[in-house]
């Protein structure tokens, strides 16, 4: 029993389906990119670090330190 | 797997076919328009949320013209310009277009939202009504008057543009909108008096039918003249400078000068010489349009050199 069933359902809308999938990768890709230009814009990461749900000791600010 | 062939099976629509239910001519007038706006704006927009930005702006305006081909496909049929459109020639149902006209819809407005600010997702939202309900469900079938209002539909881009930089809505953004808005009466009302249309089989008032051909020359003129302050104003505001209000001011004479040998001649005049001067003043139009954007985009682009204003 073959493992692929052809139907002339799948050559006749080929380039459809094709194009359906372009589509798709395009808007990922485009949802995906956006992510990271909007992260990256954020700037110093410590910004937006801070309010995550978990506690980050590690990037609190030291008292008395200027930076 | 027979069971499952249809017999003489239907034309299968292509993505060509889909494309073209966004109206593609219209669109590469929206990104220009958009684009010019989102350019001259003073504040840096990064490129890929520009770029993002204008691709929603077309998106919407294709959205739009694929639900109003989806409404209109009545008319369609009957009219000879647009019964090769994918609805009335049989190549892409009724409520394919309809589904795709939503959808899109839907997608760019949230995705401009995501990328931008929530007021150029709300202009763009209004534009897409406007376009889809109030031009083509409401007004275009109402009026001799519909270009008019519809119009305000092609004007919104640059505006979106605008807002997708700075957030706002400004003298600026208001100018470059009242712009296209006044200049598409003339504009289309040219195009009218030459072109043999079939409007009137398919039921659409135009004013060329309804009030006549003379009565349309003197409406070109009237919103020739009415152009002519919006232009020139939008070169003393904070995008315009120089090189725009000399632009402005050449292309203005051409086209008031134009629109007026238009009111001054009747058809009797215009058969005589195959609409010359109608199809010369559309053409004009064109250029109209494309120069005054363009001169708003070399003041932005020499800004920073010191030129410009």
């Amino acid at each position: 029993m073959a493992i692929r069933v052809e139907h002339e359902i799948h050559q006749r809308r080929k380039g459809r389906n094709f194009g359906v999938l372009a589509l798709l990768i395009g808007f990922v890709g485009i949802v995906f990119a956006l992510t990271v230009v909007k992260v990256l814009e954020l700037g110093d990461a410590k910004k937006f670090e801070n309010f995550d749900h978990v506690a980050r000791p590690a990037i609190e600010p030291v008292e008395g330190d200027s930076n | 797997m027979s069971d499952m062939t249809v017999e003489n099976t239907p034309y299968e629509a292509s993505m060509g076919d889909y494309f073209a239910l966004l109206k593609p001519r219209v669109m590469s007038l929206v990104i220009f328009t958009a684009l010019v706006g989102l350019l001259v704006a003073p504040v840096h927009v990064h490129p890929f949320i520009g770029f993002v930005g204008v691709l929603c702006i077309a998106v919407g305006a294709g959205a739009s013209g694929a639900l109003n081909m989806w409404w209109d496909a009545d008319i369609d049929a009957i009219m000879k310009r647009t019964a090769k459109r994918p609805i009335p020639s049989g190549r892409v149902q009724p409520g394919e277009a309809l589904g795709i006209g939503m959808a899109l819809s839907g997608f760019a407005v949230v995705l401009l939202l995501l990328a931008t600010n929530l007021l150029a997702a709300g202009l763009l939202a209004f534009t897409i009504f406007f376009y889809a309900v109030v031009y083509s469900m409401w007004l275009k079938r109402a009026t001799p008057h519909n270009i008019v209002i519809g119009g305000a539909a092609g004007a919104f881009p640059p505006m979106i543009g605008w807002a997708v930089a700075t957030g706002n809505v400004t003298i600026e953004s208001f100018l470059m909108f009242a712009l296209i808005f006044m200049w598409t009466p003339p504009h289309f009302w040219a195009l009218a008096l030459f072109v043999k249309s079939d409007y009137g089989d398919a039921g659409v008032p135009m004013l060329t039918e309804t009030h006549g051909r003379d009565a349309t020359r003197r409406h070109v003129i009237a919103y020739a003249v009415l152009l002519v302050p919006v232009a020139i104003g939008l070169g003393f505001t904070s995008i315009g400078g120089p090189i725009y209000l000399a632009t402005a001011i050449v292309l203005n004479l051409w086209f008031v000068k134009g629109c007026y040998d238009i009111y001054k001649r009747n058809d009797a005049a215009a058969d005589a010489d195959n609409y010359a001067v109608e199809k010369h003043v559309f053409k004009v139009s064109l250029f109209y349009l494309f120069l005054h954007f363009g001169a708003l985009l070399a003041e932005a682009a020499l800004r920073p050199y010191g030129y410009g204003g």
